[in-house]
């Protein structure tokens, strides 16, 4: 019995030793999934700005704008009706979003486009990205405070997979496309923050 | 079969789930005071109540609709004396009255969750009902009278 005393006190400290090792290598903000690579703000720039050409598009900037009022076309003409915000984003009285957009897109041209979370971001939390420069969109998406208290990770988990930023891939009859597909965009997010998520100059 | 619960009554109908809520209303159930307008959810005619909610039941599918509470203009009130109704009538409102019941249903709505609307929270939740008559001065002022009503003990 007491043979064996020795090899646990052996693997104890074999497993003490890769902890500790593990706890000395560089480390990133999130501890999960967060990939890094070596530091490059030129590249890391590069990327922000493919991403930035997308959340510019008529599909991600027309239900972040910067009054109250959603925007509607590729021309980001304001929403007709008069539809506003809310204070959950939701809409108001009897102009919430819901009571036209259902749970996916209405079939045909001028219809509601549709999603279970169809929303504008909410009043306490507004997410601007009409009128923002490069460097205003980047720091504010990586600010926790202006984004929704998103980490790093949980930043690119929502750009590559919430049902909501995929409806802009899937918009319905006679609505443009994001100019990078949504795969595209995700490896561009990704590579932005990889690569140390850098905010452009301007 | 899809089971719908309408102004209070129970109904089994035999639709396809991907039927208009408003052909449902309308052409199965005979509820033919929900109109039909655009079909496209601009203009607020077809206007109906799903859980309490304002919805345009041209482009709802009676599926999101099935078990759910749906209230039209036939139950809005017992004996049409709902606030707004009196008020409707007592000014007039309706011209050739094909945009009311949408009007009604999306007023109502505003008066339960602001009981004392200012103009601008009236544009806010009505400027997506719209008249081919005008008679949006008549609906302003029949809902301000609504909201007075209503304070005084008016049914709500
Ligand atoms: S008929 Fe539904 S909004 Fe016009
Ligand atoms: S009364 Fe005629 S459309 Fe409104």
């Amino acid at each position: 019995m007491s043979s064996k005393k020795p090899f646990i006190l052996i693997v104890l400290l074999l497993a003490a030793i890769g902890i500790t090792i593990m706890s000395f290598k560089g480390a990133p903000v999130d501890h999960n999934t967060l990939a890094t690579l070596p530091k490059d703000s030129i590249g890391s720039v590069k990327a922000f700005m493919s991403v930035y050409k997308v959340l510019k598009s008529a599909r991600c900037m027309n239900c972040h704008p910067n009054g109250d009022v959603p925007l509607q076309g590729d021309d980001n003409h304001l929403h007709t009706m008069g539809v506003k915000r809310g204070t959950d984003g939701r809409g108001l009285y009897a102009m919430k979003c819901s009571n036209c957009h259902q749970a996916e897109n209405a079939p045909g041209i001028h219809t509601p486009p549709g999603n279970p979370k169809w929303s504008l971001p909410p009043a306490n939390m507004r997410m601007v990205f009409q009128g923002k420069t490069p460097r205003q969109l980047a720091l504010q998406l990586l600010d926790p405070k202006q984004n929704g208290g998103r980490s790093k990770q949980q930043l690119i988990d929502h750009m590559a997979s919430d049902d909501l930023v995929s409806w802009a891939w899937n918009p319905g009859t006679g609505r443009t496309l994001p100019p990078l597909s949504h795969t595209a965009f995700s490896a561009q997010v990704k590579l932005w923050i990889a690569k140390g998520a850098y905010a452009p100059a301007r | 079969m899809i089971a719908l619960k309408v102004n209070d009554k129970s109904y089994q109908v035999d639709a396809s789930p991907d039927m208009p809520l408003l052909w449902v209303l309308r052409d199965l159930l005979g509820l033919t005071g929900t109109k039909f307008g655009c079909g496209v959810a601009q203009c607020g005619a077809c206007t109906v109540h799903l859980n309490g909610e304002a919805i345009r039941s041209c482009v709802t599918k009676v599926s999101r609709a099935q078990g759910q509470n749906i209230v039209t203009i036939e139950g809005l009130s017992l004996n049409n004396d709902h606030p707004l109704q009196k008020a409707w009538v007592e000014f007039d409102v309706p011209q050739c009255g094909y945009c009311q019941s949408g009007q009604l249903m999306s007023a109502a709505v505003l008066l339960r969750e602001n009981p004392n609307p200012t103009n601008q929270d009236i544009d806010d939740a009505m400027s997506g009902n719209i008249c081919r008559c005008g008679t949006y001065p008549r609906i302003r002022q029949a809902i301000h009278k609504a909201a007075e009503m209503q304070k005084e003990g008016g049914k709500s």
